[in-house]
Order: C-alpha cells, then sequence, then structure tokens
C-alpha cells in the first residue's frame, strides 16, 4: 500500500510543541505528502511550528480538565467518522500517547504496536521496527488488515528537520460526550523542578544506581553532574527504592537518552537501563562487579568502587576548576 | 470494596529471553512467576480493601498450559480468588485481544469497585492493556498513578507526568495502573502460602468467556522478520587501582568535554 494520509499524536506546553512530535512530523513527512496533527488544546497556537516541520493541517481538541487521553482518542474517532481517516497514526512513547492510542484502538477494533524506533512503506505493507531483549533483537511487523494502524514510537528515533513549510491549516474539534469514562479529572498540575540541563536533551548525562549503597550517596552523582553540566539520572532500582523522583529515570519505562557522554556509576546494567542509555555516543561505566553487563557496551569501563572513584574525580574536576 | 487485579506470568526475568522459532512468540512454556511489577498493584489493592474495612482482591491472569504458579504468590499474599484464562488458541493475542480477554474475566468475576494492573508487563512492555481494558469496559481510568486513596465512591490519585505529576480525581467503578515502587510489596507468610493452595482459581478458555476471534487470527499484525542489532563493542576496561579516576579525565578530555 502507499501511504497517502498520517496522523501524528502532538503534544506542546503553552504553545511549545515538543521535540518527540517533531521526530514524528519529520518521518511522517518523508512517508506522505498528508501530514495531519492531532493536538490537546488550541491548534492555533502550534500551527506555525507544526507547518514549520511539514504539517499541513492541525486539529485541535479542547479536553478540558479531562485525562487528556480518553477525551483524544473521543475526538479522533470523531474524525475518522466524519471521513478524514489516516493510513496510520504516529503515536509518541508518552503518558498521554498510550492512553489515546489504547482507547482509540478499542473503539477502531485496530491492533496497536509499541516501543518503536522505525517505519516503513514497503509497499506491501506498513511494517514497523521494535527493538527487544535489551536492543539486541530487532523485530519487524507488518499490520495486517486495513487502517487506521496504530503505532507508537520511542522518543529520538528519528532527527527532527524543518522542512520550512507553511502554517498548517487549523480545524476545531468537538470532544464528544465520554459518558463514564470521562469522569477522570485532573484538579491539579505539579512541575517538579530539575536545576541544570533536562535529562533528555543534556550533552552529558551521570547516573547512579544501587550500587551507591544508600539514597545519601545519591549527592555524588549531583556533585558531579554540577560539575560537567551534565544532567542527573539514575537506574530503576534507586527510583522504586524513592531515593529520587520518577523523572530521574533513565531506561525502558524512563527516559531514553543518546548524550555525548553518559557515565554509569554503580549501574549493572540490567536490560530495563541499557534499553534508555546503550544510544549514548560514549559511555563510561564504574562498578565493582567486573561481570556487570554494562561493561559489554562502555567505551571507558573502571572495575572499581564508586566510593572510591567517585571523591577522586570529583575532586580532580575541582582542581581543574 | 472489592478489587480486582490483572496478574501476568512471564518468564523468569533473570533468565535470557528467547523466542520460539516457529512462531517468534517469547517462550512461555517454562516455569512462569509473577512479574514484579504486579506485586505492587497486588499490595496497593490489599491496603485499599483494609482501609475501607471491608471487601476482597481477586485475581485475573491469561497464561498459557494451566499455569497458576504467579497467582499463587498473589493469593499467598493476600488475594481471596481468582480466573485464569489459558487456552492454546490464544497464542500471538495481541494486546487489544488480552484486554478483551481480561475485561471478559473481570465481568465473570462480577466486576468490582476498582480493577489494578501495572503500568505495563516486564517481558512485553506494549503498556496500553490497562486503558483499553477500561474502554472495553466503558469505565474511566487513571494511568501512571504514583498514590491513591478512595473517599466513598471516589478516587484520589497522583499521576505521574512528564514534567511531575497530577493530582487526579475519579468516580468508581474505575481501573487504575500503578508505577513501580508505589508501596512495599509484602511478603507471603508460611500460612498465607499454606492457604494460597485451596484458594480456587477458576480456569477458562476463550470461547468460555465469548471472545473471538483470538490469537493470531485477532492480531492485526504478523511478523515479518527476526534479526539481531548491530552489537555495541566492549572498550578498554581496567581495573580501579586507586588513579583510575585518571582515567576518566583523560577520556572527557578526549572528547572536549573538560
Amino acid at each position: 500500500m502507499t501511504l497517502n494520509n498520517i496522523w501524528v499524536f502532538a503534544q506542546a506546553t503553552n504553545g511549545a510543541v515538543n521535540t518527540a512530535t517533531l521526530e514524528l512530523i519529520t518521518k511522517a513527512r518523508s512517508l506522505a505528502s498528508n501530514v495531519s496533527v492531532f493536538v490537546s488544546g488550541d491548534g492555533a497556537a502550534i500551527a506555525a511550528a507544526v507547518g514549520d516541520f511539514g504539517a499541513n493541517k492541525v486539529y485541535g481538541a479542547d479536553c478540558g480538565a479531562h485525562l487528556p487521553g480518553v477525551a483524544m482518542a473521543a475526538a479522533m474517532k470523531s474524525v475518522i467518522d466524519g471521513g478524514d481517516s489516516p493510513d496510520l497514526i504516529m503515536f509518541p512513547q508518552s503518558y498521554e500517547g498510550r492512553d489515546a492510542m489504547a482507547r482509540l484502538s478499542v473503539k477502531l477494533n485496530k491492533t496497536v504496536i509499541t516501543n518503536n524506533v522505525d517505519v516503513e512503506d514497503s509497499g506491501n505493507g506498513v511494517t514497523v521496527t521494535t527493538p527487544i531483549f535489551g536492543g539486541n533483537t530487532l523485530v519487524a511487523t507488518t499490520f495486517t488488515g486495513s487502517g487506521p494502524f496504530l503505532a507508537a514510537f520511542r522518543p529520538k528515533s528519528f532527527a527532527p528537520e524543518a522542512s520550512g513549510g507553511a502554517a498548517a491549516a487549523v480545524t476545531a474539534v468537538v470532544v464528544p460526550d465520554l459518558g463514564a469514562a470521562g469522569s477522570a479529572q485532573v484538579t491539579a498540575v505539579h512541575v517538579e523542578e530539575t536545576s541544570g540541563p533536562k535529562l533528555d536533551e543534556a550533552n552529558v548525562v551521570v547516573s547512579g544506581g544501587r550500587g551507591l549503597g544508600e539514597a545519601d550517596k545519591y549527592s555524588m552523582i549531583e556533585e558531579l553532574a554540577k560539575l560537567l553540566k551534565a544532567a542527573p539520572g539514575a537506574s530503576r532500582a534507586i527510583v522504586d527504592a524513592g531515593w529520587v523522583p520518577y523523572s530521574y529515570q533513565v531506561g525502558q519505562t524512563g527516559k531514553v537518552v543518546k548524550p555525548s557522554v553518559y557515565i554509569a556509576a554503580g549501574i549493572s546494567g540490567a536490560t530495563q537501563h541499557m534499553v534508555g542509555m546503550k544510544g549514548s555516543k560514549n559511555i563510561i561505566a564504574i562498578n565493582k562487579d567486573k561481570e556487570a553487563p554494562i561493561f559489554g557496551i562502555a567505551d571507558l569501563g573502571i572495575v572499581g568502587d564508586v566510593h572510591k572513584v567517585l571523591p577522586k574525580l570529583i575532586e580532580a574536576l575541582k582542581t581543574r576548576g | 470494596m472489592n478489587i480486582i487485579v490483572c496478574v501476568k506470568q512471564i518468564p523468569d526475568p533473570a533468565a535470557p529471553g528467547a523466542l520460539n522459532s516457529d512462531s517468534n512468540t517469547l517462550k512461555r512454556d517454562g516455569k512462569l512467576v509473577i512479574d514484579d511489577s504486579d506485586m505492587y498493584g497486588v499490595e496497593m489493592a490489599l491496603q485499599l480493601v483494609d482501609a475501607a474495612g471491608g471487601g476482597e482482591v481477586s485475581l485475573v491472569s491469561m497464561a498459557p498450559n494451566g499455569e497458576t504458579s504467579g497467582m499463587r504468590t498473589a493469593l499467598a499474599m493476600g488475594a481471596a480468588k481468582g480466573v485464569l484464562v489459558s487456552d492454546p488458541a490464544l497464542q500471538g493475542s495481541d494486546a487489544l485481544t488480552t484486554a478483551k480477554i481480561l475485561a471478559a474475566a473481570v465481568q465473570r468475576l462480577g466486576g468490582a469497585d476498582l480493577i489494578v494492573a501495572a503500568t505495563e508487563s516486564s517481558d512485553g512492555y506494549t503498556g496500553t492493556v490497562p486503558e483499553q481494558m477500561a474502554e472495553v469496559l466503558g469505565l474511566p481510568s487513571v494511568t501512571f498513578t504514583k498514590k491513591i486513596v478512595i473517599n466513598g465512591s471516589t478516587l484520589q490519585a497522583s499521576r505521574q507526568t512528564e514534567a511531575g505529576y497530577d493530582e487526579v480525581t475519579c468516580a468508581l467503578p474505575a481501573v487504575i495502573s500503578v508505577t513501580a515502587g508505589v508501596v512495599e510489596p509484602r511478603y507471603p507468610s508460611f500460612k498465607g502460602i499454606m492457604a494460597a493452595k485451596s484458594k480456587p482459581v477458576e480456569q477458562v478458555t476463550a470461547s468460555d468467556l465469548g471472545v473471538t476471534p483470538v490469537g493470531w487470527d485477532g492480531a492485526g499484525q504478523k511478523i515479518t522478520s527476526v534479526t539481531q542489532a548491530e552489537a555495541r563493542q566492549a572498550g578498554e576496561i581496567i581495573e580501579d587501582d586507586g588513579e583510575a579516576f585518571n582515567k576518566i579525565v583523560g577520556f572527557l578530555e578526549n572528547l572536549k568535554v573538560i
């Protein structure tokens, strides 16, 4: 088949479109001539930004206080029923993206394929690529039957590139009555401020794991990160243990990072973690277990105690000023 | 307060995963264990029932070969009973079919005030089943919850977001997915383990539940190839002799990071 019409599920905060959205639009325009964007809120606020990356049309749905997933899925269904039915809908692998995709899949009775890193139109069908077993194995899956096909993509799967397109045409969509499913309402929004560069955008990331031994020792990670103008990160183990907030987590269920330098301190390298960081250009690992899987992908591996190596490293960097 | 928890029974996560060579499905023929991610939901459910002062926790699960060992762990923690959907026809089922099956199993138990699942399984990671199940059941849902309080017929939850968290209210009945680490799962007591052996688990098939098509027939996808990714080569590994920090400094200098 040939893809003619692709939708991208967009996310924006105060009119600023997030990077994952721009990545998906860039990929979408390489596959189809008609690219529409679906966003929660006012479509006009992002029309110029998404047009610049190649979107022709933007549908904006005012979700009010509803959790966006359920409201967006209903809005998307109403547009599809109205006659604009896409061949493929690309979702970001995010909280809202996953919710909206899941709800829509039931409404359309269509399968979902998540955690993808690529998509191609082979002529015989639309095929997505999904890494499994920590990224060691790549599975290619082709959608069968008719569209719309629903696929979610991990952040940083595609490089965002502006096309210099004109502002996208804006259509406002009314969210249909959601019935009982609409009863989940957001009553307050909390932003957990982190200082320094953002984890998924930083040039250098310093992450700590269970090898730090106790929560207090995470301060070494923060200090090293500050000296390197890096973002501090964490393995799932210490997030689950409550040492640091979830927003620090790097891995399958956390953030995907691809910095120039990734420093893993006291992290053994569970599949769950490696998926989120193995795309880093350079990896430095410090771990006292020389059999730790992290050493299998490290460019520089130090078999040693983080409690001895990190203080000396911090001291040396401070001395340099 | 009656709560149903979705429990996935998965291959031992410590063992390397493998695919069946004929079907490219995940090998699940060895002994299965409860997915660690589901332990939080079971614990959360037990605590909410305790706080409500009455009711019980039930389980639903879909697994091959009549497998109940993972469910027994949850029963040993304090769940009262369960429904297991086990049927060779289910092999190859996608997330949507799984959600339809679990929703039907929930209905077989007569529904509940609250249905709890993990945010995603530790073997398949699709991460859409709780929300799909909510849509099948026509219920509201709060995914990625980190804290839950129930006041009468209303749920109040903190829900993880990319930037922090949202406070959300929702009428019951509802579906929630809970993030790992929200509560500290209890260890089953010896008494609990013994009691779990005789707790009822009803085993049913997809056709008992009236869900068709299932398995590969119901999946709108087919696996077209499985290839090995280009392996990342390991670099220099050194033992710390007290001066290894200098290696790191040199490495960072070379990259002009410092």
